[in-house]
């Protein structure tokens, strides 16, 4: 066994055995703590650049756990798709802990242990080629995100995570139920098997199949934040400390990502009752969500939920490239994902330093004192902004052309077009509307001492990701390559069910 | 049998639904257990029902019943139980907080406990 046989493993193991490490020295001195955690979210990215290299040829790194042959034994798969969302998760998760050792995880108890446990859970969701050991991988991410929400408690955060766990809590018993009915008519839960199994399903069973897959996917459109199963979303994201509403960008990806996932192998061409199934449901319910998610944007009264709203409408963008189902749409999809992560989480970053730097009158939309190194804040605003709304010159642009351009052999083509660029249009005057707000229609504060200036290390994280995404334009063409080979890689997944089964099938 | 054990599921399943949508956290806790319980006696049946026959290799077997589905509903218990202990402390919290036991924190008698 070489280094390299090992590899799909190590992103799962690592946060976990930090994660206990950080739990034993949960006395020791703060500095320690944030040094080891800092590290292993480092540690991540080397990583996941690894297998990104190693699975860049097209290969599937199959981990068997213990050795068992799949499909008696859980095995853990890397391929593109599953090494670009890791590493999409570990430079996210760099900046967030950025930011938040800056004094938001002395807010509450063990914030790093809980921090690597979500990491622990994001990787293993990523990586896992068993269904149930993705409920298993959605409950770890879960229970940690449900620390991290209330990190810091308050009654608001209180109230917000309550719903966020309840709701997530009913999520997790209809994945229960989807995944037992699938296990008794198939008598596997292995994805590869699985999608053998299905393909070769009775007539008679073709209604079971299908309803369990449809549940399946209103579970995953609820960790989406897909319409209509969105509301949780808005109150929990912008209740939450901004480190920890950083790290969800994410969050919500892992719903797309699973519904990518499990779609491409159940329901591909050769798949008998589930072919197709969610055509009719994909891309018109992410043209709804990205239409209300961006009104909910314009209707809010403060920067943070804002900046929740923005997510819903780029999770709507990112499922109707999903939805649309081609290669290039694809591929359009896979290159917006880390931008729009990236761009979310730079805004919920820079919304808390704008809320600190506001005093008593927060992040709401109210006409306030003049904030202090107003010209950065602006000046970053203004940046975030046009990543988020999709403008050029920055990687939003970028993704949304690609979409645009593979919309045109659709069928959908004017709604596509039109819902995205109205909305783009929307986004634009609400974000100028907030930045007037904050930026333009001030006061001068009678005491100007009593506001907190933003230090430069607080705005570091956000510089950070900004550079995420402008390496994203540099390096557009070798990415969107890249992302056009998962898209291929995706939609060809003979080769998933091959590599795991070792020619079985 | 069959139709027993789906009536059971069918009636905690159709109880948990019911108390998961009251407005108050108890009812909503309770819900969510009943449910659960739900669920796990639904995931257990899936690897059909079958009297006296061991799930291990052995001998003297007349028969096997399938194995796998027990070993998935031990986790599924392990969380559900782990996650029903901490929606109650949250629910506690929440009612500390909140002073009052609403899912939305507010009620008609508790003018203080709007926002």
């Amino acid at each position: 066994m070489n280094a390299l046989a090992h590899l799909p493993i190590l992103p799962v193991v690592l946060p976990l055995l930090i994660g206990i490490l950080l739990l034993a020295l949960r006395s020791a001195p703060l500095a320690l703590q944030r040094g080891i955690s800092l590290a292993a979210a480092l540690a991540l990215i080397p990583l996941a650049l690894a297998l990104n290299d190693a699975t860049a040829d097209g290969t599937h790194l199959v981990y068997l756990l213990g050795n068992w042959v799949a499909p008696y034994g859980i095995v853990l798969v890397a391929d593109r798709l599953a090494a670009w969302m890791l590493l999409t998760t570990a430079l996210l998760a760099v900046f967030a802990l950025g930011y938040a050792v800056r004094g938001i995880d002395t807010q509450g108890r063990h914030f790093h242990v809980l921090f690597q446990l979500q990491l622990f859970g994001l990787n293993g969701a990523f990586l896992t080629g068993d269904l149930f050991n993705l409920f298993v991988f959605f409950e770890i991410l879960l229970l940690a995100s449900y620390g991290l929400v209330l990190h810091g408690g308050g009654r608001h955060r209180v109230k917000a995570g309550l719903h966020y766990v309840v709701i997530n809590l009913v999520g997790s018993t209809l994945f229960l139920f989807a995944v037992g009915t699938l296990y008794g008519v198939t008598g596997t839960l292995n994805m590869a098997d699985l999608a053998v199994k299905l393909a070769a399903t009775p007539a008679e069973h073709a209604a079971l199949v299908q309803s369990a897959a449809l549940l399946l996917f209103g579970v995953f459109a609820l960790k989406a934040a897909l319409l209509p199963l969105y509301l949780w979303l808005p109150a929990a994201y912008a209740h939450t400390s901004a480190p920890v509403a950083a790290l969800f960008a994410i969050m919500t990806k892992v719903g797309a990502y699973s519904i990518l996932r499990v779609y491409s192998l159940m329901a591909g061409e050769a798949a008998g009752p589930l072919t197709d199934l969610l055509d009719a449901w994909l891309a018109p319910l992410a043209l709804i969500t990205l239409a209300l998610g961006m009104a909910g944007a314009v209707a809010s009264t403060s920067l943070k939920q804002q900046a929740a709203y923005l997510v819903v409408a780029s999770i709507g963008t990112l499922l109707l490239a999903f939805g649309l189902g081609s290669a290039g749409a694809l591929a359009a999809g896979l290159y917006y994902l880390p931008h729009s992560t990236f761009a979310a989480a730079a805004l919920f970053l820079l919304a808390d330093s704008i809320a600190r730097a506001r005093g008593e009158r927060d992040d709401r939309f109210e006409s306030g004192p003049a904030l202090p190194r107003a010209r950065l804040l602006g000046g970053l605003f203004f940046i975030v902004a046009v990543a988020i709304t999709g403008l050029p010159p920055l990687s939003g642009f970028l993704g949304k052309f690609m979409l645009l351009q593979a919309a045109l052999d659709s069928p959908l083509l004017p709604w596509v077009w039109g819902v995205v660029l109205v909305t783009g249009l929307v986004s634009v005057i609400a974000l100028a509307r907030s930045g007037s707000l904050l930026f333009y229609r001030t006061y001068t504060a009678h005491d100007s001492a009593a506001l907190t200036s933003p230090a430069n290390a607080a705005l570091a994280p956000v510089v950070g990701l900004l550079g995420l995404l402008i390496g994203m334009v540099i390096w557009a063409g070798p990415l969107s390559d890249h992302a056009a080979a998962i898209a291929a890689q995706l939609l060809d997944p003979r080769q998933y069910i091959d590599a795991v089964l070792g020619g079985r099938g | 049998m069959e139709a027993l054990i789906a009536l059971v599921i069918g009636v905690l399943t159709a109880g948990g639904v019911f108390l998961a949508l009251r407005g108050q956290t108890f009812p909503v806790v309770l819900g969510l257990t009943l449910m659960s319980y739900a669920v796990n006696l639904f995931l257990f049946v899936m690897g059909r029902l079958a009297i006296g026959v061991p799930p291990v290799i052995s001998d003297a077997a007349q028969g096997y019943t399938d194995p796998l589905p027990q070993a998935l509903v031990l986790t599924a218990i392990v969380i559900s139980f782990g996650m029903t202990a901490f929606v109650i402390v949250l629910s506690l919290k929440a009612r500390a907080e909140l002073g009052n036991d609403h899912v939305d924190g507010h009620h008609e008698d508790s003018p203080e406990g709007r926002h």
